[in-house]
């Protein structure tokens, strides 16, 4: 079968799980990495397990992008460039998934609205951070049952599993997911939290979610739409786990959720990196599925658009 | 003793109106937090920290909410004190730069921006954008004891080098040993440029806040954080007004009243006590196995509502290695355990 060739920008963590769950994708094919440090581990094994490598950033990929056909690009940089890496690649055609905080395209819960951005052929889907994928679907899970007044999440990680992008820009990372909790979770107000626990062994990452809903809450339903959501999530992070919960408590619904990871790149305990490359993974095979399929075109962006940059 | 520290300097931070939060379960009045600030400008008490016992962004289901917002708190504490300077807690992860801004312009002055003892490298942003606002920036690595010498020394020069201008110990746990700090504080001066300071930031766990404070300082640190009557998380504390009377003792300089200070914790602290700042069995147990102190009163929530005993779920979470913020993990931790227990429904 015919496959949708990719490139990985960013040769962190990310990026390097990223080739992991793209190998076994039916519809993509992992074809470029980029970097900027030609010494990097990232690059060194996306050499060793034969994709095509630059460490001149995107700019080393550009001449590449027709020839050797590169339709989807994943970006795990940071921020600060993603803007302008997304111009460049969006211009030549490419469509652009965003695995940094910087959210300029619409934000993406597979389970919860990937099937909207593939219709409307979103040529930048923004993935929020791991613990955004980890959390938002539990809070749509309660507010398509009653209305969320506030939704408040706690990601614990592995002190190995977060990489020194995230370290240096904690800020964005809770900005971007507070603001997708409200966006995409439903809540009117959502509170991200982050800790990072140097414990030997590692720790699982863990996640509470934990929602103040406007009336009682209605526990069966509530329940019901929970375990429903968790099973969708499962099908493409099967380590995503309930611990305990949900727990009902007034107006207040706690659910503790625990995320092993596959053990791609780094070990188990870096949930928190698969379910950012499983979902980013699972979105680019809906696009891929629709290229395929010849229900949507990437239309390079003219050039007189770029004046909205 | 005494002449070895006489004409020693060291300038007290005050913790009452900020780690005291923790043990009134966030509840402390705004009118009453305004009194206690101006006795204590008044005492000569030259830098306090007040708001949310989990600082900037604090309020949160996670942490509790307070009776009034960090910026009424703060804006209401700065119109009322005169000399002090007034300072906030910062912990990345839970408050933003966004947050301190605002402190910033409530009159906040000063930050103590904290990580854990192991991840001093997700602070640069907060400590940056403080140096930026002109704040007085201390990196405050808290779970100090969970950390060796070099490491903390390691991690206090990364501080340093993101632009801290003084660097903590903090004693979360309240677990240290006197020999525990002193090394500490000699690991950090070995390596931090001279014109940064040290400081040290106790717990009365296993009451040996004042003990601590006095190694640090031999030592070389020249900032002590303790709280006027040891109002704070866990069994409080290094009690302020003890701490102020032993460097009088010794010839430390202060600039504090003895006098004052006293008829501060004993006057307005002690009678809005929920409870006895002690080292009861839990508290112990904190100090014992070293465990975030923020994390006893929680505990006894959780296993008052789980029928768990506080102890049981502080020695779990401990075993676990759960670090502050993590709060969270004690309602699971409760759950879990009342599970295991046959007390819940599998």
């Amino acid at each position: 079968m015919k496959k949708i060739k990719c490139a990985l920008i960013g040769s962190g963590n990310i990026g390097t799980d990223l080739i992991y769950k793209i190998l076994r994708s039916p519809v993509l094919e992992p074809v470029w990495m980029v970097g900027i440090d030609p010494e990097s581990e990232g690059l060194k094994r996306a050499s060793s397990m034969g994709l095509k490598v630059t460490a001149e950033g995107v700019d080393g990929l550009l001449p590449h992008v027709r020839s050797d056909g590169i339709r989807i690009a994943f970006d795990a940089t940071s921020a600060y460039v993603h803007a302008e890496n997304s111009r460049k690649l969006n211009e030549l055609g490419v469509m652009m998934i965003d695995l940094t905080p910087a959210a300029i395209g619409p934000l993406c819960v597979p389970p919860v609205n990937l099937r909207e951005h593939a219709e409307r052929q979103e040529m930048n889907v923004n993935m929020i951070s791991c613990a955004g994928q980890a959390t938002i679907p539990i809070v749509h899970a309660v507010s398509r049952i009653q209305s969320v007044a506030y939704a408040e999440i706690v990601a614990s990680l592995a002190s190995k599993s977060v990489g020194p992008g995230t370290r240096a820009n904690l800020d964005e990372f809770t900005y971007t997911t507070s603001d997708a909790l409200e966006k995409i979770g439903g809540a009117r107000k959502g509170k991200a939290l982050a800790v990072i626990n140097p414990a030997e062994p590692p720790l699982i990452m863990r996640n509470t979610i934990q929602c103040l809903c406007d009336d009682e809450p209605d526990r069966v339903r509530i329940t019901e739409s929970i375990f429903s959501m968790i099973a969708e999530v499962q099908k493409y992070v099967p380590g995503y786990k309930l611990v305990n919960g949900p727990l009902f408590d007034g107006k207040r619904v706690a659910v503790f959720m625990q995320v092993a990871g596959l053990g791609d790149y780094l070990p188990t305990y870096a949930g928190n990196l698969d379910i950012m490359t499983a979902a980013a993974c699972r979105t680019a095979e809906m696009f891929a599925q629709e290229i395929l399929d010849g229900t949507i075109t990437l239309t390079p962006a003219m050039p007189a658009a770029l004046e909205e940059f | 003793m005494t002449n070895e520290h006489k004409g020693r300097r060291v300038t007290l931070h005050d913790m009452c109106l900020r780690d005291g939060m923790h043990a009134k379960r966030e509840q402390i009045p705004l009118e009453k937090m305004v009194e206690i600030a101006g006795a204590l400008d008044e005492a000569g008490m030259p830098m306090m920290q007040v708001t949310h016992g989990a600082g900037v962004g604090g309020n949160s289901l996670q942490h509790g909410f307070a009776l009034a917002s960090n910026e009424e708190y703060l804006s209401a504490v700065c119109a009322k004190v005169k000399r002090a300077t007034v300072s906030v807690l910062l912990i990345p992860g839970l408050g933003t730069v966004k947050e301190l801004h605002s402190a910033y312009d409530c009159g906040a002055r000063s930050v103590h921006v904290a990580t854990h003892c192991t991840e001093a490298d997700t602070s640069p942003q907060h400590i940056a954008y403080a140096r930026k606002l002109g704040m007085d920036t201390t990196g405050f690595l808290m779970m100090a004891h969970l950390n060796d010498p070099d490491g903390i020394a390691q991690q206090g020069k990364k501080m340093e080098s993101y632009g801290a201008q003084t660097i903590y110990i903090t004693d979360s746990a309240g677990y240290m040993l006197p020999d525990d700090v002193r090394a500490r504080v000699h690991a950090l001066r070995d390596v931090l440029n001279p014109e940064t300071q040290i400081g040290f930031h106790g717990h009365h766990n296993i009451a040996m806040g004042v003990a601590n404070s006095i190694a640090a300082i031999e030592a070389g640190a020249e900032r002590i954080d303790a709280a006027a009557a040891g109002l704070g998380a866990g069994a409080g504390n290094t009690p302020m007004e003890v701490l102020v009377a032993v460097c009088r003792r010794l010839g430390i300089e202060t600039g504090v009243d003895v006098w004052k200070i006293q008829d501060i914790a004993e006057d307005l602290v002690v009678p809005m006590m929920d409870f006895p700042i002690r080292v009861d069995r839990d508290a112990l147990t904190l100090g014992y196995a070293g465990v975030y102190g923020s994390f006893l009163l929680w505990a006894k929530r959780a296993g008052e509502k789980y029928g768990v005993p506080a102890r049981d779920i502080l020695v779990e979470l401990g075993r676990r290695k759960m670090i502050g913020g993590q709060e969270d993990m004690i309602e699971d931790t409760a759950l879990t355990l009342a599970r295991e227990r046959g007390l819940l429904a599998a």
